[in-house]
């Protein structure tokens, strides 16, 4: 598995960390507890496509959002996470 | 029970007569209309609720469904070892209740497992480790679980080719659960299918669940590839599948999938005798008795649903192999595969009830699913029978989470954060 960055091209898999689900949003801050057991616990985990947050660490250290088929491995879109999408 | 008993008798006569004459070891059950108690997944632990029902609950009219065949599944997928060297008291009677379970087994199945009680010697390579261990050891040995603190040159006895002087990671000493070892994993399957089916639980293969069918917050059954199968009780073992198979009820689950990658070497004559883990890295190797090494490491740390993982992990672990023993620089690799692991966001596993009645959940096993297989197969048969939980499985609850009551045996679930 490689993944293009928007920055630096295609890479290898060890020059990235694996940050989670990129679907899960941070509830307001008074919202009710299950809101945040929620969203520090739970999760979809779909069998197919996926859209998750990765680290460029070794690279541009850009945090980037992956849409990846979880049952193939098979990439389909990476792009720059933007500002008002940051958990 | 009924069928055939094995025996060395049973052995000698088939071996006069050319083996013509084994049977099968369980019969292909055809789906019936209805049952008391449906297991989703037929794996080591599907299989091993289904037999204690059977046999410690009396109970009748139960079913196993698997999507493919038995053995398939990760229960033929991992690298064998059993243990019950934990430091949490969530986990320690659990575990050695599976420990004693595994060490009774083959009689109890009345099947060749070949447990192997070689032990399970964890390395440290500091203070902090080895105050760590001690630490570990004692709580082990306060629940009545055997542990010994080796020193150096106890490891060194044992297994002399290990890199003591590694510049990084010099070897200081190890833990060591004499009980612990490794059991062959297919005839884990096989067995517990076999007795479960002499007790009259159907297995029935090539079977998947595309839907759970509740009414009025009740489960009523399941819709299957091979029909509608109706139940009073589901419970649920699918591993890496959990969260797929529970969001047909609606439910979501604090798991996610991740593929952990396994390994087997050429065959070579015997030099490790018993399960050797590092303490720097995440690799575990022992020896299998036609030789092989089997070893492996870390998840490959992504959401995967595929039963292959990606090269930077086989790197990484085979990387701690030679830094633990060079020796086997120059040894080929026979095979790699990957299974699908429930990682829970603690890293321990979950047996409890969910919020639709009838419905009961069997998760969360993260790597060390196969070593649980009898006990987790035990306390779920025991929730499912009798609607509490086992006692040594109290702490596996599934609103852990919300409640902070969390088992943080290692301080890692689906995302260490370690990197």
């Amino acid at each position: 598995m490689r993944l293009t960055c928007p920055h630096c091209g295609s890479r290898g898999l060890e020059e990235f960390s694996y940050r989670g689900d990129a679907t899960v949003q941070r509830p307001a801050l008074e919202a009710p507890e299950e809101d945040w057991v929620a969203y520090v616990y739970l999760r979809d985990n779909p069998c197919g496509a996926h859209r998750e947050l990765w680290y460029h660490g070794a690279g541009c250290r850009a945090w980037l959002v992956v849409e990846r088929d979880t049952l193939t491995h098979v990439v389909h879109n990476v792009r720059a996470v933007c500002r008002e999408e940051t958990p | 029970m009924s069928g055939e008993r094995y025996s060395v008798f049973s052995l000698l006569r088939e071996t006069l007569r050319g083996h013509s004459g084994w049977k099968p070891a369980w019969r292909k059950a055809v789906p019936q209309k209805t049952y008391d108690i449906v297991i989703v997944g037929g794996g080591g632990h599907g299989l091993a609720t289904a037999y204690y029902l059977a046999r410690r609950y009396g109970l009748t009219r139960i079913a196993v469904v698997e999507k493919g065949w038995i053995g398939g599944g990760n229960v033929g997928r991992n690298t064998t070892i059993v243990r019950s060297n934990y430091l949490l008291s969530g986990n320690i009677p659990f575990y050695e209740q599976s420990m004693k379970l595994w060490e009774g087994l083959e009689q109890d199945l009345n099947y060749n497992a070949m447990v192997s009680q070689r032990g399970v010697l964890n390395l440290l390579h500091n203070d902090a480790q080895r105050n760590a261990a001690i630490r570990r050891g004692n709580a082990m040995r306060l629940n009545g679980v055997d542990a010994e603190l080796l020193d150096r040159e106890a490891v060194r006895a044992r297994l002399p080719f290990l890199d003591f002087g590694n510049a990084r990671f010099p070897i200081q000493g190890g833990l060591l659960q004499r009980r612990g070892g490794t059991v062959r994993h297919d005839a884990v399957a096989w067995g517990y299918a076999r007795a479960a089916d002499r007790l009259g639980v159907d297995i029935i293969e090539n079977c998947e669940v595309t839907g759970i069918r509740v009414h009025d917050g009740r489960v009523l059954g399941l819709e299957t590839t091979r029909g509608f199968v109706g139940a009073r009780k589901v419970g649920l073992a699918c591993a890496g599948n959990s969260s797929r198979v529970a969001a047909m009820a609606g439910l979501r689950l604090p798991i996610e999938s991740h593929v952990l990658q396994a390994f087997v070497s050429e065959g070579l004559k015997p030099f490790i005798d018993c399960v050797v883990t590092f303490g720097a890295g995440h690799f575990y190797v022992s020896q299998s008795d036609k030789g092989g090494l089997v070893f492996g490491g870390d998840i490959d740390g992504y959401n995967s649903y595929a039963q292959r993982g990606n090269l930077p992990v086989v790197e990484d672990v085979l990387e701690s192999g030679i830094a633990l023993m060079p020796r086997i620089g120059r040894v080929r690799l026979l095979r790699q595969w990957g299974g699908i692991m429930d990682m829970s966001m603690d890293g321990s596993p979950i047996i409890d009830r969910t919020s639709v009645a009838g419905l009961y959940l069997n998760a969360g096993w993260c790597y060390g699913g196969f070593k649980a297989t009898p006990a987790s197969g035990l306390c779920f048969a025991h929730l499912l029978a009798r609607d509490e939980p086992h006692e040594v499985a109290r702490a596996y609850r599934l609103d852990r989470f919300g409640m902070g009551a969390v088992i943080d045996e290692k301080g890692m679930g689906a995302q260490p954060n370690l990197h």
